[in-house]
């Protein structure tokens, strides 16, 4: 599309061109005069430029450059380093946490287990003792339950004997009367 | 076609029969090549790791040049990187300041282009020769062509590489001159269809002036890219 465009261009310079050469006498392009002065100021000018280019000005530029991308790898470097350790600190972390998790779950158990322990142990005691009071209760009561007939027995006894001496005012034998408490004590039964 | 007159400057100087005095275009290539130096030293100064504006810009064109380079000519390019650089921003710098009013535009001469281009021309041949020995006479002979068609297309090679530095210089050359005299044209359109008919040609001046910026840009860039072109064949032979 450019070239074409400049085709238009160089077509319609033609046109004018022409028109104007009339009174300006041609193309100051193809007057020799001044051409060895511009081949001249040209190598001149181009060539130091040239030179001070190539030495000293872009060779800086290039360093310029360099040192730059140098340093944003060495950046991106020590981010990704420091990006590498954040990590491992974070499950240095999370690795303690979960340690002191399970410490914290033992020492619960532990109590928890000792605690256990006391309370089955005193409970323990206390049936024995319980127990043994018990069981010594039951032997009283046993005793006493079998001591029982015989001491009724004995006041019956006494009881009649001493009844009979104030009703009749004789005193009966110890042995008859006993066995006649016995029965009577025979026949309630 | 005044704008395009070359005159002397201060006294005549004369080497023999040559005359070398400084003229407007003497004038306008120190200029050029003055402010190439002293935008690229102020941007090479200072090496900061975040560029200030200056800086940018002198770091943006070395990477716009050098993979300019590297796409077209390959790696193997990069000893005449320096060059290259230094004739983009010349031709650049001359177009652009060719743009300013009542500035002298050192590429609209034939002989300015022509001498650059012959430059080339002959160190891109040297550099083949240097290369690759007669071997860069393969460059005449395409591989894959008719036995019968080969002299016709040897013939033809030979003429479209001897015409490369005239095409390079004439492109570069027209291409400034038309556009600076399409300017003055509608320039001159302006004062003698006054105040009342001036409007049209003015506005046309105006996109004119944009598109000769443009123009400026690239023609600067399609030098630089052809002497890239003309470097590859010389270095990587493909033919």
């Amino acid at each position: 599309m450019f070239v074409r465009f400049s085709q238009i261009i160089l077509i319609c310079f033609l046109i004018f061109s022409n028109a104007e050469s009339a009174e300006s006498g041609g193309m100051p392009q193809l007057n020799p005069e001044f051409w060895f002065s511009q081949i001249f100021w040209l190598i001149i000018t181009f060539g130091i430029m040239f030179i001070l280019l190539s030495k000293f000005i872009l060779p800086k530029i290039s360093e310029n450059l360099e040192s730059r991308k140098a340093e944003i790898l060495e950046n991106i470097e020590a981010a990704e380093k420091q990006r590498e350790e954040s990590d491992k600190k974070l499950k240095e972390y999370e690795k303690i946490i979960l340690e002191t998790k399970i410490e914290a779950k033992n020492y619960f158990n532990k109590a928890r287990e000792k605690i256990l322990k006391d309370v089955d142990k005193k409970r323990e005691n206390l049936e024995k003792e319980i127990n043994d009071e018990i069981s010594n209760v039951e032997k009283e009561i046993l005793d006493l339950k079998n001591k029982s007939p015989e001491k009724i027995r004995k006041i019956a006894i006494e009881t009649s004997s001493d009844l009979i001496k104030q009703l009749i005012g004789v005193e009966v034998n110890n042995s008859s009367i006993s066995a006649i408490v016995e029965d009577v004590s025979r026949k309630t039964n | 076609m005044y704008q395009f007159n070359v005159y002397r400057i201060g006294p005549e100087i004369k080497l023999g029969e040559v005359d070398l005095s400084f003229t407007n275009a003497s004038l306008f290539m120190v200029i050029s090549s003055l402010a190439v130096l002293i935008i690229f030293n102020l941007g090479s100064k200072k090496n900061s790791l975040i560029p200030n504006k200056i800086q940018l810009l002198a770091e943006l064109s070395y990477t716009f040049v050098s993979k300019m380079i590297n796409d077209t000519a390959g790696s193997k390019a990069k000893p005449y990187f320096s060059f290259i650089f230094s004739l983009f921003m010349f031709v650049l710098f001359c177009n652009m300041f060719g743009m300013i009013p009542y500035a002298f535009t050192v590429t609209s001469h034939i002989i300015v282009t022509f001498v650059l281009a012959a430059f080339i021309f002959f160190g891109v041949t040297i550099i083949g020769f240097i290369k690759h020995g007669f071997g860069y006479l393969k460059l005449f002979v395409p591989s894959g062509v008719p036995v019968v068609l080969l002299p016709l297309i040897v013939v033809i090679e030979v003429i479209s590489y001897l015409s490369r530095p005239v095409s390079l210089s004439v492109r570069l050359f027209a291409n400034m001159m038309a556009g600076h005299t399409m300017m003055k044209v509608f320039g001159g359109f302006v004062i003698s269809l006054g105040i009342v008919g001036g409007w049209l040609p003015l506005g046309f001046s105006v996109a004119l002036t944009g598109l000769e910026i443009l123009v400026a840009f690239l023609q600067a860039y399609v030098f630089a890219i052809l002497t890239c072109i003309y470097l590859n064949d010389a270095l990587n032979l493909h033919h």
